[in-house]
């Protein structure tokens, strides 16, 4: 199995307060790997380690090694943007941008210097069936993406990530507000996707976890406890705190 | 690539504070030259004389402002006496009494209120306001009264939407539990929210007063032309922006130095009301 | 005696009805008065032609074409500025002490009465800078004075906007000014848009700063060295000279008229643009 995304002993904290303790994970190519654990756990910051996006936080210290293919994405001649060209993100609430369907998609590719309508309109076509949403908007694409129900939102946000043609897809509890019905057209986009793409799924939700993962690490309180394959951390998890997070015990 | 894109970002924040410093330079320049053409007669002639002398002759030498300096504050306090009571009623109003529709509705007029060019509010004064007063009241009808009844009216607008910001900041649980304990609105509004609103009030009272005391057109074709203190309300009077504003166009040499000293002293005057308006009281106001 | 303060209560009520109602009603009166006693006088020929006799017969078409010349251009100068200030104050520093003096020179700009723009304008731009009387002194005059406005307006609309807006735009590989020139700016612009009508609005109505700086010359101003009048300056000169009553209610109808429609086709854009973007 390719390492896809190489985590080594990373620290991080906010100020006093240390968020993530020496957690060390690889993440393989084409695979979904899912992160789960309470709140508070630090999944949601490794993700933002992992796009960059940290960078906007204030009074942040980051210690260790974080490397995408082999190259370091830490140090200072890492270029967010081409990063975040790699490395797709869905947020937890769909924030679709204020303008029609087919801008929110082509948003990414516009940034690339891609302009020919032809071009855009096969990007957006492909991204929206990638993520399953084509056949519900294909006649309307001029529509404002506002105007979608919460379910069409996030597998807009999803099409938008897609349409930069990423390697990495990092979903932080994408499906948190959403009826069962979205969330089980998300999932299915996610299975189709998984053979082109690396996948990082944060969920708090175990079930989820377990339906559509390869892999699953479990966080508690800024460490790694756990990280196996779904099946085995599943059915004979290693540690208690896994047993009893999977169970309900806790969370 | 990389180095294209970083450098264009770094080009961008340079530009956009060069645009911020921009406001720290006009600043600057307006508080140089006028402090600059109007610091020499203050040196030449004495600042003590020119601030309180009394005869404003400049062309023969003479560059008392002190009645300038008290009609100033005259209008001004005249202004507030008229609009301050209607302001903050009507602030009042609009907070504690009107419906949505009406607030709709008031907020606009207010806005266009305050649109009104002080020119426009100075004709009509001269129309109406001034021989309504010579005719009922006596004097010319250009006079400090006629004055303060059209300033009070320019200055509405900014008691209002100053006061009625610092009503509506008042906790909603003040106003609840007075009414719980029995209280008519009134009684809530008199012991509670006014007392509570008090240092915004006061604020929307100095910045009123600032802003009348900047007032230059519209006093200019009411207050008359006298270079004397007015003795009772209905004598007309000359301001400091009235100084300047009347004579500028025609002046050279001292003459015009004067102005700029005249300048100087208003320019004082206002950065201290601002002073006291922003920091003495706002200090006092829970944000 | 006590009164009972439930009639109190009543009694203050209607009052204070009243005295909201006097308060509109003499918004009403104003704007009735110059509409009555100048519209008889207005027609296609007050707009378009040329004063004759100072003002005592014909038009005011200079002084409308001088006023959409000041308004204008000073609006070129002082958005780039005061939208510029605004984003670089909200989106590239923190507050800090920096922010906090840049905050206290456009507060401090923002209190200084007009006459005193009128003075400043006079002796650095007409006399130091040699530029006489002229539209430019004029213009680079206004273009002070309406930078707060544009400033405070556009930095309430850009802090409005939603972080997470910024968020996506920046996860989706865009650069900070990229996000800013195309999610930012286009989500504040309706803000943005109603403080730079204001200003024109205010550009129109100012008398004091614009007589000393731009001069009040009947001519047609064709060059940014011409001196010409504004509305303003030629009703306020027809006032006091008392040229003509009929021409001056005219003339202030128009300029009641220009800066109303301002006022409303702001409030106009602002409900519009509110609503597709919510």
């Amino acid at each position: 199995m390719n390492t896809k995304i190489a985590i080594e002993r990373l620290r991080l904290s906010f100020g006093k307060n240390e968020v993530i303790k020496n957690i060390s994970i690889n993440v393989y190519h084409n695979t979904i790997t899912g992160f789960m654990g309470p709140s508070g756990s630090g999944k949601s910051t490794l993700i933002s380690v992992i796009n960059k996006m940290i960078d906007f936080e204030d009074n942040v210290k980051i210690h260790g090694k974080v490397s995408i293919d082999g190259i370091d994405i830490l140090g200072n001649s890492s270029n967010p943007v081409s990063l975040r060209r790699r490395v797709g993100t869905v947020f937890a609430v769909p924030i679709p941008l204020p303008r029609s369907i087919f801008e929110n998609i082509a948003y990414g590719p516009r940034l690339k210097g891609i302009s020919g309508r032809r071009e855009l309109h096969n990007i957006v076509e492909d991204s929206l069936k990638k993520a399953f949403l084509w056949d519900e908007v294909k006649d309307r694409l001029n529509l404002s993406a506002l105007k979608l129900s919460g379910g069409q939102q996030q597998r807009l946000c999803l099409a938008r990530t897609l349409a930069l043609k990423p390697e990495i897809i990092l979903l932080d509890e994408p499906c948190s507000g959403l009826d069962p019905i979205s969330t089980a057209k998300i999932e299915d986009a996610l299975n189709e996707l998984k053979s082109d793409y690396t996948i990082v799924l944060v969920s708090n939700n175990t079930k989820q976890i377990a339906r559509i993962t390869d892999f699953a690490a479990f966080f508690y309180m800024g460490e790694l406890i756990e990280y196996n394959t779904t099946d085995r951390v599943f059915t004979t998890p290693l540690e208690k705190q896994t047993e009893d997070y999977i169970q309900g015990k806790f969370g | 690539m990389i180095e294209k894109s970083l450098l264009k970002e770094r080009f961008v924040k340079l530009v956009l504070l060069l645009f911020a410093l921009s406001s720290l330079l006009f600043l600057f320049l307006i508080f140089m030259f006028i402090f600059s053409e109007g610091s020499p007669l203050f040196l030449k002639v004495g600042l003590w004389k020119i601030i309180s002398g009394s005869k404003w002759a400049p062309t023969k030498g003479f560059f008392g402002i002190f009645p300038m300096i008290i009609s100033s504050f005259l209008v001004t306090f005249g202004a507030l006496i008229i609009g301050a009571p209607m302001g903050l009623s009507c602030a009042i109003y609009l907070s504690e009494y009107s419906g949505k529709r009406m607030k709709m509705f008031l907020k606009p007029a207010l806005e266009l209120l305050a649109g009104i060019p002080s020119v426009v509010y100075g004709f009509l004064g001269v129309v109406y306001i001034v021989p309504l007063v010579r005719n009922y009241l006596g004097g010319s009808g250009f006079s400090l009264l006629s004055t303060s009844i059209i300033l009070g009216v320019m200055i509405l607008p900014t008691i209002i939407s100053i006061s009625f910001d610092a009503l509506v900041s008042v906790p909603k649980t003040y106003r609840e539990g007075s009414l719980a304990m029995g209280a008519t609105k009134w009684q809530t509004i008199y012991k509670v929210i006014l007392p509570s609103a008090k240092s915004g009030i006061l604020a929307s009272f100095i910045l009123g007063m600032g802003r009348a005391i900047g007032e230059t057109m519209a006093v200019i074709m009411i207050a008359g032309n006298a270079l004397k203190i007015p003795g009772s309300i209905l004598d007309p009077l000359r301001t400091l922006t009235g100084n300047i504003a009347l004579e500028l166009s025609y002046a050279s040499g001292d003459h015009r130095l004067a102005l700029f000293s005249t300048g100087v002293v208003l320019m004082v005057i206002i950065m201290v009301l601002n002073y006291v308006a922003n920091f003495g009281i706002n200090r006092k106001i829970v944000k | 005696m006590r009164i009972n303060p439930r009639i109190i209560n009543k009694i203050v009520e209607m009052g204070l009805n009243i005295q909201a109602f006097f308060t509109v009603g003499i918004l009403v009166v104003i704007v009735a008065i110059i509409f009555f006693k100048g519209f008889p006088y207005l027609n296609p020929e007050f707009i378009f032609a040329f004063p004759d006799d100072m003002g005592r017969h014909g038009g005011i078409f200079p002084s409308i074409v001088g006023t959409i010349q000041l308004a204008l251009l000073s609006i070129v100068f002082a958005t780039p500025l005061g939208v510029g200030t605004a984003i670089f104050l909200t989106e590239y520093t923190r507050e800090s002490t920096f922010t906090k003096l840049i905050r206290f020179g456009v507060e401090s700009l923002a209190g200084i009465p007009s006459i005193l723009y009128g003075l400043f304008g006079f002796i650095f731009f007409v006399i130091k800078l040699k530029m006489g009387w002229s539209l430019l002194a004029g213009v680079l005059t206004m273009t002070i004075m309406i930078l707060p406005t544009i400033i405070r307006t556009s930095e309430e609309a850009i802090r409005s906007v939603p972080r997470q807006l910024r968020i996506v735009s920046y996860s989706l590989s865009a650069t900070k000014w990229e996000t800013i020139k195309k999610v930012v700016i286009p989500a504040a612009a309706p803000g943005i848009l109603t403080g730079i009508m204001l200003s024109v609005g205010r550009a129109v109505g100012e008398t004091a700063a614009v007589i000393f700086t731009m001069g009040s010359s009947l001519r047609l101003p064709l060059s940014l060295m011409d001196s010409g009048r504004t509305m303003a300056v030629h009703f306020y000169i027809l006032a006091r000279e008392g040229i003509s009553m009929e021409k001056a209610y005219a003339t202030a109808l128009v300029l009641v008229l220009s800066i109303l429609s301002i006022n409303v086709l702001a409030y106009y854009v602002m409900h519009k643009a509110m609503s597709k973007y919510s």
